[in-house]
C-alpha cells in the first residue's frame, strides 16, 4: 500500500479519529490524554510539511475518496494555498498543544479535560477540513464541524459571560454557514456541480446569469462573517476573550485565518480574478471594507482595557490587512496578504499565550494590572514585547515583512492612498502596544499584599512554569526568524498569489 | 407576473420562511424563540433544495423501478446533511441555553444584557 498516495485523507481521518479515542483514553489514564493530542497534532503537522513539500516538487496533488473521479466524487485538493495553510493551520495547534497541558489543567474542571480535548480534536479536524477540501458542499460540512466544536469550546471558558459570547457566535455563526449553504445551493443550480475546479470551468459561461450573482453575494457575506470581517466583526471580541486562553489563541490564529482562506479560495478559484473585477465590483467593496476595518480596528482596539479583550479587537483590523492584499489585486500585495495568515498567527497565538501565562500564574486580566511585570515574569513578557513589536510591524519582524509587501503592492497599483491607511494604522497599533510595554516595564510594581507571597518581594523571579514559557518563546522567536528569513514563506507564498490571480 | 407568482410559489415561501426565522433571530428577546427562528431558517433553505430538485413529472429516483422522469436525487442528498448539521446545531444551542439558565436564573436577552453590565 501506497501511504505517501493516502496522505492527503490521513491528515484529517488521524485526527477525527483519535477524538473519538480521547474519552475513552480519558478513562483510562486523565493525564494521557494531553500527550495523546501532542502526538496526534504533532503527527498531523508531519503530514502537512510533507504534503507541501510534495507539491513544492511536483505540484498539484488532488486525492479522490474512494476512487471516485471528480467531478462526480469528492476532491481532496492539495496546492500551494492550501499547503501552506494546511501547514500554519497544524503548526499553530501542535504549539498550543504543548502549552495547554499546564492552562487547561488550570482553567477546565479536571473531570472535563477528555472531553474538552475531543472537542478540541474535532476543531481542528473541521479547520484541517476546509483548507484541503476542493468540494465545496464537503467545505460547507467542515465549517460547520469546526464551528460547532469552536462553540462549545468557548462555552468552557471559566466565566459566566462565556455563555452568553459562544451563544451569540452560534446565532451569527448558523446565519453564516446557511448563507454559504444558500451560495452552494445557486451555484448549484446554475451548474448542476459541486467541485471547486469544476465550477471555475463552467461559471464563466454563465457570469451574466442573476443566479450566479446571488451566490457570489451570499458566499461573501456568510464567509466574510466568519472571518470577522468589519463591520461583521460583532461577535469576535466576547468571544475570543471569553474562550479558554488556549482557546483564544487557536481562534485567532487558526480559525479566523481559515475563514480568511475560504473567502479567498472562493473568490478567486471558484469565481475569478475577471469576475470579481469586471462582472461584480467586489474589489473595490473589498478595498473599502478593509480599510475600515484596518481603521476601526485599531481604533476600537486603543479603548480596551483588558487584555485579552485588546487582542480579540486587535484581529479585526489584522483581518483588514488580509483581505487589503487581495483587493489590490496584483501578485505582490497578494503575497503580502497571505503572508499575513502566517504572521498574523505567529505573532497573535505568541500575545494569546502570553496572555494565558498572565492569567494562570496571577490571575490579572487588566492591563493597569501588569506594573512591574516585566520583572516578575521576564520570559513571558520578552515574549509578550516580541510579539507586539511584530503587531507594529517593526522592521527585523514578521509584521514588517506583510506590511512592506501590502505597502509595494499598493504603490504598484498605483493605490498611493493606502499608504497612509498603513502608516495610520501602524501609529494606533504602536499606541496600544506600547502602553502595555511601558506598563510591564517602565512602572513600578505595588507593594501589596499579592506580591508579598513571593518571599515579601515584588521583584522575584516568577515565571510561567516551562510547559507554557517554551512554546510562548518558540512562537515569538518564529517572529523574529521569520523575520530575517522572510524568503523561506515567501518563495511558498508568491507561487500561491500567483496561482490565485491566475493569468495576472 | 402571475407566472412568477403562482409558478415558483414554493420559492415565494422558501423566502418568506427565511424571513421569519430571520426576524425572529433578530427580534425576539427569549433565547428559546431565537433558536425556534434559527429553526424556521435552516428548514426554508431545505424547502429551497428541494424545490430545486423537482423535475416536472418527475418520480422517485429508484433504479429498479420504471423511473423514466426522476428528481435530482443529490440536493436531497445533501439535505441529509443539512438536516444532520441542523439538529446538532439545535442540540448545542439548547443545552447552551439551560447553562445560561442556571448561570443567570433568566433567559430574558434585555435582562441578561443588564446583568452583563454590572
Amino acid at each position: 500500500m501506497n501511504i505517501a498516495g493516502h496522505l492527503p485523507i490521513l491528515v484529517i481521518i488521524i485526527p477525527l479519529i483519535s477524538a473519538v479515542f480521547i474519552p475513552l483514553l480519558g478513562r483510562i489514564n486523565r493525564s494521557a490524554v494531553c500527550y495523546f493530542v501532542l502526538s496526534v497534532t504533532f503527527l498531523s503537522f508531519l503530514i502537512s510539511i510533507s504534503l507541501l513539500s510534495m507539491v513544492m516538487t511536483s505540484g498539484r496533488i488532488s486525492y479522490r475518496l474512494g476512487g471516485w473521479e471528480p467531478p462526480w466524487g469528492i476532491e481532496y485538493v492539495v496546492d500551494y494555498l492550501s499547503g501552506f495553510v494546511l501547514t500554519v493551520v497544524s503548526f499553530i495547534s501542535f504549539i498550543v498543544s504543548i502549552y495547554s497541558k499546564r492552562s487547561v489543567e488550570k482553567e477546565i474542571d479536571g473531570s472535563k479535560i477528555p472531553a474538552f480535548y475531543c472537542i478540541y480534536m474535532l476543531f481542528i479536524t473541521g479547520l484541517m477540513g476546509i483548507v484541503i477540501t476542493g468540494d465545496i458542499f464537503n467545505l460547507y460540512v467542515f465549517i460547520e464541524i469546526s464551528a460547532l466544536s469552536a462553540y462549545v469550546l468557548i462555552a468552557m471558558g471559566k466565566k459566566k459571560a462565556a455563555l452568553l459570547a459562544s451563544y451569540n457566535y452560534l446565532i451569527l455563526g448558523t446565519i453564516a454557514a446557511t448563507f454559504i449553504l444558500l451560495g452552494i445551493g445557486h451555484l448549484y443550480m446554475a451548474t448542476g456541480s459541486l467541485n471547486m475546479a469544476d465550477l471555475s470551468k463552467r461559471l464563466p459561461a454563465l457570469y451574466g446569469s442573476h443566479v450566479v450573482r446571488t451566490a457570489f453575494v451570499f458566499f461573501t457575506i456568510g464567509l466574510s462573517l466568519k472571518m470577522a470581517l468589519y463591520p461583521l466583526h460583532i461577535w469576535l471580541p466576547d468571544a475570543h476573550s471569553t474562550a479558554p486562553s488556549v482557546i483564544s489563541a487557536l481562534l485567532a490564529a487558526a480559525a479566523l485565518k481559515v475563514g480568511a482562506y475560504a473567502l479567498l479560495r472562493v473568490v478567486f478559484t471558484v469565481f475569478t480574478v475577471d469576475f470579481v473585477q469586471n462582472v461584480v465590483p467586489a474589489t473595490k467593496v473589498f478595498l473599502v471594507l478593509a480599510v475600515l476595518a484596518i481603521i476601526a480596528g485599531s481604533v476600537l482596539t486603543i479603548a480596551q482595557t483588558n487584555i485579552k479583550r485588546m487582542l480579540a479587537y486587535s484581529s479585526i483590523g489584522q483581518m483588514g490587512y488580509i483581505i487589503l492584499g487581495a483587493a489590490i489585486m496584483n501578485p505582490i500585495a497578494m503575497t503580502g496578504s497571505l503572508i499575513h495568515i502566517l504572521n498574523h498567527a505567529l505573532m497573535k497565538s505568541t500575545l494569546f499565550l502570553v496572555a494565558g501565562s498572565i492569567l494562570y500564574k496571577t490571575g490579572i486580566e487588566d492591563i493597569s494590572g501588569l506594573k512591574g511585570m516585566g520583572k516578575r515574569m521576564p520570559y513571558t513578557m520578552a515574549a509578550f514585547t516580541i510579539g507586539a513589536l511584530s503587531m507594529i510591524g517593526a522592521p527585523l519582524t514578521v509584521g514588517f515583512v506583510s506590511k512592506w509587501y501590502l505597502a509595494i503592492g499598493a504603490l504598484r497599483a498605483n493605490m498611493w492612498y493606502i499608504i497612509p491607511v498603513i502608516l495610520l494604522s501602524s501609529l494606533l497599533t504602536a499606541v496600544y502596544c506600547w502602553r502595555i510595554i511601558e506598563t510591564i516595564y517602565f512602572h513600578k510594581a505595588p507593594e501589596d499584599e499579592s506580591m508579598m507571597t513571593y518571599n515579601g518581594h515584588s521583584t522575584v523571579v516568577n515565571d510561567a512554569p516551562a510547559g507554557m514559557t517554551v512554546p510562548t518563546l518558540v512562537l515569538a522567536s518564529l517572529c523574529i526568524v521569520l523575520g530575517f528569513a522572510a524568503f523561506i514563506p515567501v518563495t511558498v507564498v508568491t507561487s500561491a498569489a500567483n496561482m490565485l490571480l491566475g493569468a495576472n | 407576473m402571475i407566472e412568477l407568482i403562482l409558478g415558483k410559489y414554493n420559492y415565494w415561501i422558501y423566502i418568506s420562511l427565511m424571513m421569519i426565522g430571520f426576524y425572529a433571530m433578530i427580534a425576539k428577546e427569549n433565547l428559546i424563540k431565537k433558536i425556534i427562528g434559527l429553526n424556521i431558517f435552516q428548514t426554508a433553505v431545505f424547502l429551497f433544495y428541494i424545490s430545486m430538485a423537482k423535475v416536472e413529472g418527475g418520480t422517485a429516483p429508484i433504479l429498479w423501478g420504471k423511473a423514466v422522469i426522476y428528481d435530482n436525487p443529490l440536493p436531497h442528498t445533501l439535505m441529509l446533511t443539512g438536516i444532520v448539521v441542523s439538529v446538532s446545531t439545535t442540540a448545542v444551542a439548547l443545552a447552551l441555553v439551560i447553562r445560561i439558565y442556571k448561570a443567570y436564573g433568566t433567559i430574558e436577552e434585555d435582562k441578561l444584557l443588564e446583568m452583563g453590565d454590572k
